[in-house]
């Protein structure tokens, strides 16, 4: 059987929307303890790859397995080990109380936790639990998705540009949380700025064009 | 299960925060409110017929602005949902497809078919208060014909989201279905009827499977037995199924085929690309 370290294992994937090939041929690892900045140019399939791990899109060819499941045939198996932030906080329309409940009920994770990581990054959790998330302001929402990934405690993160609309303060808090992680994990960072992301990665995946073009370690 | 409730849950709490639930609610309690104040209940004989009068006037309303009230607004919600991103948000955490995509049905279904059924009951109320006679059989069928009119859009309104990715192209194809069904069917049909050229067996299968047909002849079977007041197609529906069959097809075709749409929607669902 396969190395029970690699978390992703992602085998000779094509992906295509209406004819054009964006995710083309693609084959990578990720295991225990990597932490790779995945780059490349707008539109060169990053997010489409990621949202291929999460189950959100069909493959064409080829096969992934994030956690040892398939992620479409086995959602749920692979969801209770991963944690996502995507590019753009979506305008959830529940109130924060209630999102965290969907979050406590459907992954496990107390809101407990999760407030207290908010704390970590000084949100006030309980001041806004009425206020429907998407009323929070850009940083905020950011925030709260972040310690609610963090909170469930998940052996793989993926982060779509997470530090998009962060302050600079907000970001080091970030960072700062994200360094003191203390169980083994793997971690996808999407970003266009890697030089913020020096000392906490230790792989660069660069794509473009649908396809991987730098894999290494630094 | 218990995360079919969690999204049902979530999405009746949810619906009751938003505009278009107020709108909603509002527009069937106004009706009543109407009714009450122009007095159909007061007409005449008060009574079985007032109050009776009033249900079928209701029922009458209801045929037109509920369904596309159901399709607009489950549509705009789930298509809306896949648009913004939230959809992905919510499906990435550990839940399963069927217990999202049912959970979201339930509270949906909750959220149209309640504010429809109070207005009702509260002109059944305001009628007795009057002093009516409380007409049993009628209220019950027209509550299970609310019911079967809210299965049946909600499953096509599923259907329609899961099918069609844009919400503009959502939205269209929704309004299409409801004027469809509405009046394009019923005037083709007698086009046709009058050209002589098409079997009266073939325009009455056409027209029974329409399910805005079935809830009329439903809504009104009770009321005018002879169905004198539809016309050639229900008359020949009562006289080849008799009264009974008629009525349990009014009510249990619609859910049949709401399911089914709903089933097909779930399917598209899972096999298709959630975003
Ligand atoms: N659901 C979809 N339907 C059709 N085309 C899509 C879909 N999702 C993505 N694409 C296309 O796939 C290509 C890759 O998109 P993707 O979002 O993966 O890029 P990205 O690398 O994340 O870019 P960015 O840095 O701008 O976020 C783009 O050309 C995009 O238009
Ligand atoms: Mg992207």
């Amino acid at each position: 059987m396969q190395d029970p370290r690699v978390v992703v294992e992602v085998n000779r994937v094509r992906k295509r929307f209406m004819g054009a090939t964006v995710l083309d041929d693609v084959s990578l690892q990720i295991s225990l303890g990597d932490r790779v900045a995945m780059m490349g140019p707008n539109g060169a399939g990053k997010t489409t790859l990621v949202r291929c791990m999460l189950g959100f899109y069909h493959t064409d060819e080829g096969s992934i397995r994030v956690a040892g499941h398939d992620p479409v045939a086995e959602r749920v198996e692979v969801l209770r080990h991963v944690g996502f932030i995507p590019q753009l906080p979506p305008p959830v329309k529940l109130t924060v109380g209630e999102l965290l409940h969907f979050v406590e009920r459907s992954s496990g994770t107390s809101a407990e936790s999760i407030a207290r990581k908010a704390g970590e990054m000084e949100l006030d959790v309980a001041k806004h639990s009425q206020k429907p998330f998407f009323k929070l302001s850009g940083g905020m929402k950011q925030k709260l998705l972040i310690a609610i990934a963090l909170a469930r405690k998940s052996r793989l993160l993926i982060f779509d540009e997470p530090t998009a609309s962060l302050d600079p303060r907000a970001r080091e808090h970030f960072y700062e949380l994200l360094q003191s992680i203390d169980y083994e994990h793997a971690a996808i960072y999407i970003t266009h700025r890697a030089e913020e992301l020096a000392g906490l990665v230790n792989r660069e995946i660069t794509m473009d064009l649908g396809k991987v073009v730098v894999d290494e370690r630094i | 299960m218990k995360n079919l409730l969690l999204v049902a849950y979530l999405d009746i709490r949810e619906s009751l925060r938003s505009k278009w639930f107020y709108v909603y609610a509002f527009v069937f309690g106004g009706l009543m409110g109407l009714f009450f104040i122009s007095g159909i209940t007061d007409s005449v004989v008060m009574g079985f017929t007032g109050l009776s009068r009033l249900l079928l006037v209701f029922m009458q309303v209801t045929i037109i602005i509920l369904p596309i009230f159901i399709l607009i607004t489950t549509v705009k919600s789930i298509s809306g949902d896949r648009e913004s991103n939230i959809l992905e948000y919510m499906l990435s955490f550990p839940i399963s497809l069927k217990e999202y995509y049912w959970g979201k049905f339930m509270g949906r279904f909750v959220t149209v078919f309640f504010p429809v059924i109070v207005a009702l009951l509260i002109g059944v109320a305001w009628g007795l208060v009057k002093g009516g006679e409380l007409p049993w059989a009628m209220v019950g069928l027209y509550s299970a014909l609310i019911l079967s009119l809210c299965l049946v859009f909600l499953g096509i309104a599923f259907f329609i989201s899961t099918l069609v990715k844009s919400h503009d192209v959502g939205l269209g194809l929704s309004f299409a279905v409801w004027i469809l069904l509405l009046a394009f069917i019923d005037v083709a049909l007698i086009g046709l009827m009058m050209q002589n050229r098409i079997s009266d067996g073939v325009i009455i299968t056409v027209a029974m499977l329409n399910p805005l047909e079935a809830f009329r002849i439903g809504a009104i079977a009770l009321f005018d037995p002879e169905l004198t007041v539809i016309g050639p197609v229900a008359y020949y529906l009562l006289d080849t199924l008799g009264r009974k069959m008629l009525m349990l097809y009014a009510v249990f075709y619609p859910i049949a085929l709401g399911g089914v749409f709903a089933l097909l929607g779930y399917t598209l669902f899972r096999k298709k690309d959630l975003l």
